[in-house]
């Protein structure tokens, strides 16, 4: 079944927390490589058939309105797999 | 006059803001994430959990609940709401209320009993308030921080639209302190400290006076009575 991919991610300019406590521990495990970590979240929406302009429209609505919140988000890619 | 207390999957709270109501002399009508009849209730209280598990982003999902679509109308009308903590989340991410709610900057749940000053006393759900009141009733959230655009933060603290602000600790990182907002309209207020669980004496927070004495958040309830009646 084709997908349609959402990839949001927390504003660049903010604090993630999350990728934070994760780039600490890499840092006690010696990857001190991997300076800073940001988490974001990957969304699969299942589509039957194919996937159409219309539906990607959709999703990109969704992804806007619903999936990420502007104030704190972003969505950095929508794209279809499979 | 009836406060109708929502409870969506995952609502903690909803029974202690029903007991708040009470105690301030309101009928309570249960209000169900399901349904969108709000039953003819003159407020409404979105108490305090983690409503669908803080699943997607805090408060999202509830946001969408058949429910929200009668309350976000009623209260674009002028029914008072009260957003207790995730009710806060909600009404933000019902854009009721400007903003987002982010993760505590120092990445714990906190719990304490915090301190606030009530910095806008023209709301529903302040009325009984003095300006500048310094009032104490508890805290307890994993995702307490409060963010905007500088533009957004620029027009809060313009219009006097910051209802509440931490006193002497900031808990989570919020920016300029904001602890609760008010809707232009001043019928909608929203903050992450919870009144309902500071109303009855042995149960509040301790005061100078005895322990367990705090009952700085019953003065929410009774103000939304008294607008209520005024109304």
């Amino acid at each position: 079944m084709p997908k349609i991919i959402v990839e949001v991610m927390p504003k660049a300019d903010l604090l993630d927390p999350q990728g934070k406590a994760v780039a600490n521990a890499l840092h006690r495990s010696g990857n001190e490589r991997f300076e800073n970590v940001r988490i974001g979240k990957r969304i699969e929406l299942h589509v039957s058939g194919e996937v159409t302009e219309a539906d990607l429209a959709q999703a990109k609505l969704v992804a806007e309105s619903f999936l990420s919140n502007g104030v704190i988000e972003d969505v950095v890619n929508i794209h279809v797999e499979g | 006059m009836k406060i109708g207390v929502v409870t969506f999957p995952g609502t903690l709270d909803d029974r202690d803001a029903a007991r708040a109501a009470r105690l301030a002399g309101a009928e309570v009508v249960s209000l169900w994430h399901a349904d969108t009849n709000l039953h003819k209730v003159d407020a409404v209280v979105l108490p305090g959990g983690f409503s669908y598990g803080d699943y997607l982003r805090c408060g999202a999902i509830a946001a969408q609940a058949p429910v929200m679509e009668s309350i976000i109308k009623a209260a674009n009308g002028g029914l008072p709401v009260l957003g207790i903590c995730n009710g806060f989340q909600v009404l933000v991410e019902s854009h009721l209320l400007p903003g987002g709610l982010i993760r505590n900057e120092h990445q714990n749940f906190i719990c304490r009993d915090q301190k606030l000053r009530v910095e806008n006393v023209d709301t529903a759900w302040t009325n009984e308030f003095e300006l500048g009141q310094e009032i104490t009733i508890p805290l307890k959230n994993g995702e307490g921080g409060y963010i905007a655009t500088q533009e957004t933060l620029k027009q809060l603290e313009g219009d006097g639209l910051i209802a509440f602000r931490y006193l002497e600790l900031n808990p989570n990182g919020s920016m300029n302190d904001i602890a609760g907002l008010r809707n232009a309209r001043g019928n909608v207020v929203g903050l992450m400290p919870h009144p309902e669980h500071a109303v009855e004496p042995g149960f509040g927070p301790d005061t100078a006076t005895a322990m367990r004495s705090g009952v700085d958040g019953l003065k929410f309830f009774t103000s939304v009575m008294k607008a209520l009646v005024n109304a």
